[in-house]
């Protein structure tokens, strides 16, 4: 047995190969360490497996082969260690967005006032003080957002997956929601997996991009991409690596061909 | 004069656009009742006119067939006054009530095991489907042989006809729930148990209230039914009792007090649904 490495990645993602139904393969083979305390983008046009990827890695579903593996552990199963935010919000449409946020918590069996606080402080970090009490039906997209992020946080999981998490958001929102996803980052300090399309967000966030190959999903290209934060979006260097990324995307968007 | 500011001007000319708004609110309210009143007075006005020209003008049918509204009236206040009405709504709400709540537990209980589990559901839905399209009038003699002619035939009667509506819609709503609420609880920690109490019964609390509610709709629908068969109380035997004695007014009487009973049961519940369901509502009206 070869000895183990001096700092273990905090997510180890082993050959995973996905296949549905025996036949199409979705994923081949994807081999991929990602550091604790790091943001990694996984980057590729609709199409490519990068959101059943990071549903393996949440544990909804399971590798035809390969293994994800988290703190040395083997994924089975979904745990509050692995928090996640979908595209499409996901919010208990019932709950206020307080007792969204304090969701968690009361999992947890935290004590009733405290579960408050918590999920006073998450809804204060994500600007929505002043709406604790809306159910989510009343609220924007950007704001219904800004909830699934804070009760995602509110749990403190040391992970956080987020599928395509401003797809659905209009360009300013989306930027905002960006600038503020950095910020946050700075206090919480999760290991970030973020699933996106857009390359000036992966840019924008990303310590390391992973940018996929389609037919099947593989790993094409890893960035390291080194540039000091805040990133301003209009940098030669930016605009550079935009360029870089991009010739390598549309090589997989025309691998897709018309669709 | 002076002149205002450039700025002002949409503020300015917003205020009398809002005024505008509010009145043209008040007026499409002010319709609305004028119309729903005007209905009201128009039915009985009508009903007034044909009783009436009937009797002493055309004589097209035997005026015993129908009574002018105040007969009906009368009816009510001589049944009141003897007690006999407040006896038989008593008798028929309670049996509805009864059979309701049986209805109910069953209903929610067994819609959600089958929602639950798609093996129980394969197994127990051969039988509910051959049930479900049979109408429970059709069960009703039997019944009455069963369990007699007291309470219990007409509780377990109701109960039937009240269980599919409250077991269908329950069942579908426990089914139905979104898949990603599911995983989202998932990953905040949620065991198979936390899940389904706060998750898959909220979501699922719309359709299982608006079967509740179509169930005791169909309670009120066949109580009389129940009551015409095999009862010495209730509204149906009132209905039933005055064909006997060709009592025209205590018969549309007894018509007109169970429509009014549904009336405010049905407020009544509705009421209760946008309480409860205050969060979805707000999503139908929120931007």
């Amino acid at each position: 047995m070869t000895p183990p490495p001096k700092m273990p990645p905090k997510i180890r993602i082993e050959s995973v190969t996905k296949s549905f139904d025996g036949a199409t393969l979705v994923l081949d083979r994807i081999n991929l360490d990602i550091v604790a305390d790091t943001l990694t983008c996984l980057l590729g046009p609709s199409g490519c497996g990068k959101s059943t990827l990071l549903s393996m890695v949440a544990g909804f579903v399971q590798p035809s082969r390969g293994r994800v593996v988290v703190d040395g552990m083997e994924v089975r199963k979904p745990s509050a260690d692995r928090g996640i935010v979908f595209q499409d919000y996901a919010l208990f449409p019932w709950r206020t967005a307080l007792q969204n946020v304090a969701f968690g918590p009361m999992i947890r069996c935290v004590p009733r006032q405290e579960q408050i606080t918590i999920a006073r402080r998450y809804l204060g970090m994500v600007g929505l003080d002043a709406h604790a009490d809306k159910f989510p039906g009343q609220l924007s997209g950007g704001m219904k957002q800004r909830v699934a992020i804070a009760r995602a946080l509110a749990n403190r999981p040391s992970v956080l997956l987020m599928d395509e998490p401003f797809g659905a958001l209009d360009a300013q929102t989306r930027e905002q929601l960006q600038e503020e996803m950095l910020r946050i980052r700075e206090i919480e300090r999760n290991t970030i997996l973020f699933v996106t399309h857009s390359i000036t967000e992966s840019l924008f966030l990303a310590d390391r991009i992973v940018v996929m190959a389609t037919r099947p999903g593989a790993v094409k290209e890893v960035f390291e991409v080194g540039l000091p934060y805040p990133r301003d979006r209009a940098s030669p260097r930016f605009l550079d690596l935009e360029r870089q990324i991009k010739k390598l995307v549309r090589e997989e968007v025309l691998k897709l061909g018309v669709n | 004069m002076t002149l205002s500011p450039a700025s002002e001007r949409p503020a300015a000319a917003a205020l009398p656009v809002a005024l505008d708004q509010a009145a043209q609110r008040r007026r499409e309210r002010l319709i609305g009742i004028v119309l729903r009143s005007a209905s009201i007075v128009g039915f009985f006005v009508l009903w007034y006119a044909a009783s009436l020209l009937n009797a002493h003008v055309w004589k097209l049918f035997n005026p015993v067939l129908l009574p002018p509204p105040h007969k009906v009236l009368e009816a009510g206040i001589e049944l009141t006054l003897s007690g006999e009405l407040v006896r038989d709504i008593g008798a028929s709400i309670y049996r509805v009530v009864m059979g309701f709540l049986v209805a109910a537990v069953l209903g929610v209980g067994v819609g959600t095991l089958i929602g639950r589990s798609r093996r129980l559901e394969q197994f127990l839905e051969p039988p509910l489907e051959l049930l479900r399209p049979i109408p429970p009038l059709a069960f009703l003699p039997v019944l009455v042989l069963w369990f007699g002619i007291g309470e219990m035939s007409k509780v377990v009667f109701i109960a039937y006809a009240a269980f599919f509506p409250i077991f269908t819609t329950t069942c579908e709503g426990i089914k139905f729930v979104d898949v990603l609420l599911i995983r989202a609880a998932q990953t905040l920690g949620a065991s198979e148990r936390e899940i389904f109490r706060y998750v898959v019964l909220p979501a699922a609390s719309p359709s299982i209230i608006t079967g509740l509610r179509v169930g005791f709709a169909q309670c009120l629908f066949v109580i009389v039914a129940a009551e015409f068969l095999a009862a010495d109380s209730g509204l149906g035997y009132l209905i039933n009792d005055a064909r006997s004695f060709f009592l025209m007014s205590h018969m549309l009487l007894g018509a007109a007090v169970i429509g009014l009973i549904g009336f405010v049961f049905n407020t009544a519940l509705r009421r209760l649904e946008a309480r409860l369901l205050r969060w979805r509502v707000d999503a139908r009206s929120g931007g």
